[in-house]
């Protein structure tokens, strides 16, 4: 069948599937809307959170991203992953046992303050808005790519899609449809992996191709590999580059701002009980660790089939190097794009990929073999996973199943962030501070009304993103590790945490942060206005600005406890609520207050 | 806090301790700060810090919480916390 037709199959046949199970689960209370009436089975919820947190980024970006980086992205695969221990042992179990819809509500109350709940209320929507214009516009980018309408149309038709099932379903709706993306997003992935793994090792299991011999040679995979890219001046594929102090320090942040994000921890608050939201935490890294364990094997293959797509014998042969004019298909399709480019710079009328950027490797390439510079001007990493299934000439159904996945995964992620935000202003705002006595169905359609809300933002924002999405991710794994996890942490681990030690701790740990990225990176990330350059000899002790959420925690976690020491205790009747949550015993099923 | 009770929350922080030097084993010390020692021993063909780091680390996470879940569900009964 033509691919056209096929992508529109594939595609269509899933969102009727989302759209279907949205109206089966309708949302009728609060407590569905919020947390899904606290029904849901851990295994289930395990596989929706999986589908909630990974992203357009998880399944678009990362595998390129090791593609090109090597060993040196492990701290994402790690970062991504570690988090889940943090939040399985030291907060999900307790804020399931706690029992309410939002973070926000427990920073409040275990705080007794509704000036720590507001500064929660701020980190959640910044760090939730921020993460939700990149979802917006991966699914306006999937659109364009496979539908071949506008992008503006794309962001449109996701949003059509999300506003139905979120705005109807609530956290009910959302956690049924999460499980249908999961499953949609996960054979999405693993399909084509298996067949390149089969095609270069003789391997079906992509984990195992990773560390296995060439299906044609005796060679490992990864030895050939680091030969084909430093025979062309790159340096070797599983060398470390960054220094080892920013990589454990973007590994912490990675993790303890995983386990910090608010649309991750509600979904906690789902499950029967506290014993369901501790498997929960494991099943939810099952799921995930699916995708994230495929992905080095899917990153370092692309790279060998792109390389040996380029360069198809000895390098310095004149003929070994690929003639545009006959550059398989692929390549012109996405050339169409603008995410990959060439440019004959020595006029043979073949393209010479290598490392122009090696000083030694330029200089000795021009001299024996007249080459002029890197030929392959562009190549956006986000490209390697879509087109993937082409380079390896695998059928069209896998590319259409390729583009249903990548929606899947990015419209599931969507979902989940607009329900932290929606719910956090109807429930933590709204009733929480200026109109308590509203009645559950006032508030009730209060939150539908600010998830449509969040929606039509969102949706502006992914069509007119400001210029510094890229990096914005960053800033909100910043705010969520340097503010929301320690202050989530201290509440449950110590007894003697007050309302000001929090608050001084939230607010020093987000100012320090923000304004250590702010300087390096621009105040607002308007270009122009950093105060240092952004390199590594400017930098405070090399820290990267990424890599420094979790000095911000630090910093958050001393000042906390520094004038927690010198101010009152918290009184009687918190330090009891403490000792509660510590203890499995005497969860209710549900609760609104 | 009762003496079960406090009993209860030192078993779980003790728990918590042990599996989390072994979280930060495998990923910060196996996978970044001794990853080239390690990295002569190979797995296939993989150095052993490498393989840490993209495959190995993501494995023991999974086996932790595991772990975590289960012995604490055992504790709660162990100390009569448990729910229902």
């Amino acid at each position: 069948m033509e691919l056209q037709t096929l992508i529109y199959l594939f595609v269509g046949g899933t969102f009727a599937l989302y759209i279907g199970i949205a109206i089966w689960a309708r949302a009728a209370t609060t407590g569905e809307f919020y947390v899904a009436g606290k029904g849901v089975h851990p295994i289930a919820n395990g596989m929706a959170t999986a589908a909630d947190w990974m992203s357009a980024a998880s399944f678009i970006s990362m595998a390129g991203l090791i593609a090109f980086s090597g060993y040196d992205a492990s701290v994402y695969l790690m970062g991504w992953t570690g988090g889940y221990v943090l939040l399985a042992m030291l907060l999900a179990p307790y804020l399931r046992k706690f029992g309410k819809f939002t973070v926000p509500e427990f920073i409040g109350e275990r705080y007794y303050s509704q000036t720590a709940r507001l500064v929660a209320v701020l980190c959640l929507i910044v760090a939730s808005v921020t993460y939700v214009i990149g979802q917006m516009k991966g699914v306006g980018v999937a659109f364009g790519r496979f539908l071949e309408v506008e992008f503006e149309v794309g962001v449109l038709i996701g949003m059509a899609i999300v506003f139905i099932y979120a705005v109807l379903g609530g956290m009910k709706g959302i956690t049924y449809t999460q499980i249908a993306q999961y499953c949609v997003l996960i054979f999405a992935y693993t399909v084509p992996a298996i067949f390149i793994s089969l095609q270069l090792t003789g391997t079906p299991i992509p984990q195992l191709g990773l560390v296995s011999t060439m299906a044609d040679s005796n060679t490992f995979m990864l030895d050939k590999l680091d030969q084909v890219v430093t025979d062309l001046g790159f340096s070797k594929y599983t060398e470390q580059k960054g220094t080892s102090l920013n990589m454990v320090l973007l590994t912490l942040s990675l993790m303890i701002g995983t386990a910090g994000l608010p649309h991750v921890i509600i979904r906690f608050f789902t499950v029967p009980k506290v014993r369901d939201a501790r498997f929960s935490a494991g099943w939810a890294l099952v799921f995930i660790a699916i995708l994230y364990t495929t992905a080095p094997a899917v990153g370092s293959m692309a790279r060998l089939n792109l390389v040996e797509t380029v360069q198809t014998g000895p390098v310095g042969q004149p003929e070994a190097n690929l003639v545009y004019e006959n550059r398989p298909e692929w390549m012109a399709t996405w050339e169409t794009t603008g995410l990959l480019a060439f440019e004959d710079k020595n006029d043979d009328g073949r393209i010479q990929y290598y490392n122009d950027n090696n000083p030694e490797f330029a200089a000795m390439a021009e001299e024996q073999w007249g080459w002029k510079g890197n030929e392959m001007t562009k190549v956006d990493r986000d490209i390697m996973v879509l087109a993937n299934p082409e380079i390896a000439n695998l059928p069209n159904w896998v590319i259409a199943l390729v583009a249903a996945g990548g929606l899947a995964a990015a419209l599931s992620t969507a979902a989940g962030l607009l329900l932290a935000i929606s719910s956090s202003i109807s429930h933590d705002l709204l009733k929480g501070v200026f109109m308590p006595n509203i009645s559950e169905r006032n508030e009730l359609m209060a939150g539908r009304i600010a998830m449509a809300g969040a929606i039509v933002v969102a949706g502006y924002l992914g069509m007119n993103p400001p210029g510094f999405a890229a990096q914005v991710v960053a800033l909100a794994f910043g705010l969520a590790a340097s503010s929301i996890f320690p202050a989530l942490m201290m509440g449950i681990f110590n007894k003697k945490m007050n309302n000001v030690g929090a608050v001084a701790g939230m607010l020093t740990g987000l100012t320090s942060t923000v304004v250590y990225i702010f300087i390096y990176k621009g105040w607002f990330f308007i270009p122009g206005t950093n105060n240092l350059p952004n390199t590594s000899e400017y930098w405070l002790f090399g820290i990267q600005p990424e890599s420094f959420g979790a000095v911000g925690a630090v910093i958050n976690f001393a000042v906390a406890i520094a004038i927690s020491k010198v101010t009152q205790a918290p009184p009687e009747h918190i330090q009891h609520l403490v000792e509660d949550i510590r203890v499995p015993k005497g969860a209710g099923t549900a609760s609104a207050h | 806090m009762s003496d079960p009770a406090k009993e209860y929350w030192k078993a779980n922080i003790r728990l918590v301790t042990i599996l989390l030097v072994i979280w930060f084993a495998v990923s910060y010390l196996f996978g970044i700060i001794l990853v080239e020692p390690l990295n002569a021993i190979r797995i296939g063909g993989a150095g052993l810090g490498f393989w840490f780091a993209q495959q190995g680390s993501i494995y023991t996470f999974l086996v932790l919480i595991f772990v975590y879940a289960i012995r604490m569900n055992a504790l709660d009964r162990k100390f009569g916390v448990h729910e229902d």
